[in-house]
């Protein structure tokens, strides 16, 4: 009888070990005999593979890019996670809430990626997280009437591009002349009102006159001189600030550029166009440059996975025991006590499942960065999953340099392994 | 403890115990609409985008579509319509995803049962080498496996399914021996008492009655092999399914984002149907798979 039991046994089992051997068995400990190999998997090189993995620069990313997602993927979905499921117990719409977030559990990884590529996109006008961190900029701060323009002449004074233009100038007994010369503006951004400037002469005791204009002409022209031909620029406010740092008083140009002050106590004078009329639009933040791909790449990771979270969590909420938790209320606990001291101690199996999940989803991510990267940032966004197949399966296919990194990934994973089969035993104990 | 006592702690009597309740019910209402948003906005974008002429798509964000819904146009589809790598692509998705769904469903509703209801000796250690191979990673096998289906003349569909359907196996046998062990032993028992071999109980009584594990098990699998892109990349060859298509003209992004945002729906409306489908059966093929 036992002996028969066990060949039934054998052929209900037989198709299933035949593939898991073939498939999974054998080639895993090909791969290692492999990561002891030439490119080929041919001459034995004994550790090169491994002292070349981590020589990489690519490598190196990878294992720096795999450590951040390890330490801060897992944490960030399971609490998450956690708080929407305790948060959605609270309403009525909690089925809908979950279905919604669970969404993007449905579709691709790399399709999410691709998704999240369009809404990183670094111009405000096109990419949506960077158009609505604009908004607060394009009202405090809106685009100046010439953006980007700049002083034209050494006499000037600009901070750098974008910041106010300046020049001093000492009023004496036959007055102060300003020359506030500009460049980086094209014609066309003159209004059609804007006529020739002309080079404005001294106007006598406390009057400063001035003019801004486009010092640029065709052909033959000095900079720091109004040539013939060159155009003012009308409607500009100038600023003229005492020695003292107090702006005495404000002016706008006319429409051949220039401006005049009279009344002016003898001294030194700074004549400003303040940054306003330069400043240009916010250019957005690069969410997928080579710096933040790998934080920007999480969060759209988190997008994805804590639907995956919430379920399970909410899935272990719903079996807690009703009566401790209503006993700890009763017994006057707050909702963040009972949170607190009650509700994640008794989740703590489940936090632990969700958490062991994600960290090796953590290590294995390899569609995302492919969708979510741009092709110049996919090195800086390199993990070591992606790693693997690169080396193994793209140019040469270095199938030694492969092995070595898969590897690698076991040996990362491998304590989780070992935690499950613990836990099997305890269970089947 | 009284239900009575319940109440009272949970419904504050003073107007100012009222008012604080409700305020506080109403920024958890806030926030999970403010969460809800940010998990539909991405999508919705896109979906949106999907609808805009190419010039569009440069110039202006999604958003302003609100503003002139008259640009939309479905020209983008009308485009892959006619194109026939995205029809190969389509049909050659559903070749993977269907097999390798399939066969390791088979093998491991037979495996799960051996596991849960026939005691022999080794059972134990199996079943852990099952659970230990949950978690290898996949890429721990492509490299040999490549080679090997190579030398045995395998290439694109057969050994996709053959690589999905090893590594579907682990999880697959893991949930199938865990429901089955659930099933009440007094059925198997009566059955061998009325002379039926083990081949009878499976077919007649475990597998009907094992049929919401098979659904959840489909519905994941088929998702996870739909979706699937590094071992289709390697092995699937001039087989190419939809995630290898999408991931091609990735390569040209800027010059094919109309190509790729109505390709990526195309390919994600398979998913999203079964997922609103069969949303119970889809649930529970994930909580279970929270061990992987």
């Amino acid at each position: 009888m036992g002996r028969r039991r066990w060949l039934v046994a054998i052929l209900f089992l037989a198709p299933a070990l035949f593939v898991l051997g073939a498939l999974v068995v054998y080639p895993a400990l090909d791969t290692v005999r492999l990561s002891f190999y030439d490119r080929l998997g041919r001459e034995f090189v004994g550790l090169a593979n491994y002292r070349e993995m981590f020589g990489l620069d690519r490598m190196r990313t990878a294992i720096r890019n795999s450590f951040i997602w390890v330490a801060v993927f897992p944490m960030c979905v399971t609490t998450i996670g956690l708080v929407l499921a305790v948060l959605s117990e609270k309403v009525k719409w909690r089925s809908a809430f979950r279905v919604i977030l669970f969404m993007p559990a449905a579709i691709a990884v790399l399709s999410s990626g691709i998704i999240w590529r369009f809404m990183y996109d670094a111009s405000p006008d096109t990419g949506l997280i960077n158009a609505f961190l604009n908004i607060p900029a394009a009202v405090f701060s809106p685009e100046g009437s010439y953006p980007g323009a700049a002083a034209s002449y050494d006499g000037l004074t600009q901070a750098a591009p974008g910041e106010a233009v300046s020049q001093m100038v000492d009023v004496g007994s036959d007055g102060a002349v300003a020359l506030l010369g500009l460049l980086r503006l094209t014609d066309a951004q003159l209004p059609e009102s804007a006529v020739e400037a002309v080079q404005p002469e001294a106007g006598g005791p406390g009057v400063l006159t001035g003019v801004v204009w486009r010092d640029t002409a065709p052909g033959d022209n000095v900079r720091g001189i109004v040539d013939p031909t060159e155009r003012g620029i009308p409607d500009i406010p100038v600023d003229i600030i005492d020695s003292g740092g107090v702006t005495v008083t404000e002016v706008v140009s006319g429409r051949d550029g220039s401006f005049q002050v009279s009344g002016l106590d003898p001294g030194k004078y700074t004549v400003e166009i303040p940054s306003s009329t330069f400043r240009e639009s916010w250019r957005g933040i690069t969410w997928l440059g080579k710096d933040l791909i790998t934080m920007s790449a999480i969060v759209a990771g988190i997008w994805i996975w804590a639907g995956f979270a919430l379920l399970v969590i909410a899935s272990g909420l719903a079996s807690l025991p009703r009566d401790v938790l209503e006993a700890a209320r009763v017994d006057g606990a707050g909702d963040w006590q009972v949170f607190r001291r009650v509700t994640v101690p008794l989740l703590k199996p489940v936090l632990t499942v969700v958490f062991v999940a994600l960290t090796i989803n953590a290590l294995k991510m390899f569609d995302l960065i492919i969708g979510i990267a741009p092709g110049s940032v996919q090195v800086d966004a390199n993990v070591i999953a992606l790693e693997m197949w690169r080396s193994a399966f793209t140019g040469g296919g270095n199938r030694g340099l492969g092995a070595a990194i898969a590897v690698f990934l076991l040996l990362l994973i491998l304590p989780v392994l070992v935690f499950n089969i613990r836990r099997f035993r305890l269970e089947q104990n | 403890m009284s239900p009575d006592l319940n109440v009272v702690a949970a419904a504050p009597t003073t107007p100012i115990g009222r008012l604080a309740a409700w305020l506080r019910r109403g920024a958890v209402q806030t926030i999970l609409i403010v969460v809800a948003l940010f998990w539909l906005i991405p999508g919705i974008g896109l979906l949106i985008t999907s609808f805009r002429p190419l010039e569009a798509v440069a110039g202006s964000g999604w958003w302003t579509t609100v503003a002139s819904p008259g640009d939309l146009t479905v020209q983008n589809y009308a485009n892959l319509v006619g194109d026939q790598t995205l029809i190969e692509a389509v049909i050659n998705t559903f070749f993977i995803a269907v097999p390798s769904t399939v066969i390791p469903i088979l093998l491991a509703a037979a495996a799960g049962y051996a596991l849960a209801w026939i005691e022999f000796r080794g059972r134990d250690a199996v079943f852990l080498l099952v659970v230990a191979m949950l978690v290898v990673p996949l890429q721990m096998a492509l490299i040999p496996a490549f080679k090997l289906f190579r030398s045995m003349g395998l290439g694109g569909l057969s050994s996709v399914w053959l690589f999905h359907t090893a590594f579907g196996l682990p999880f697959a046998i893991f949930l199938m021996r865990n429901y089955y062990a659930g099933l009440p032993s007094s059925l198997m028992e009566t059955a061998r008492i009325d002379g039926a071999n083990e081949w009878k109980i499976f077919l007649r009584i475990v597998l009907p009655l094992g049929f919401p594990a098979i659904a959840s098990l489909a519905i994941f699998q088929f998702t996870w092999t739909w979706n699937d892109l590094l071992v289709a990349l390697i092995f699937a060859g001039d087989r190419a399914p939809l995630m290898v298509w999408i991931s091609q003209r990735l390569g040209q992004f800027g010059s094919g984002i109309d190509v790729i945002t109505a390709g990526v729906f195309i390919s994600a409306l398979v998913p999203l149907a079964i997922f609103f489908a069969f949303q119970k059966y889809f649930e529970v093929g994930l909580l279970g798979g929270a061990v992987k």
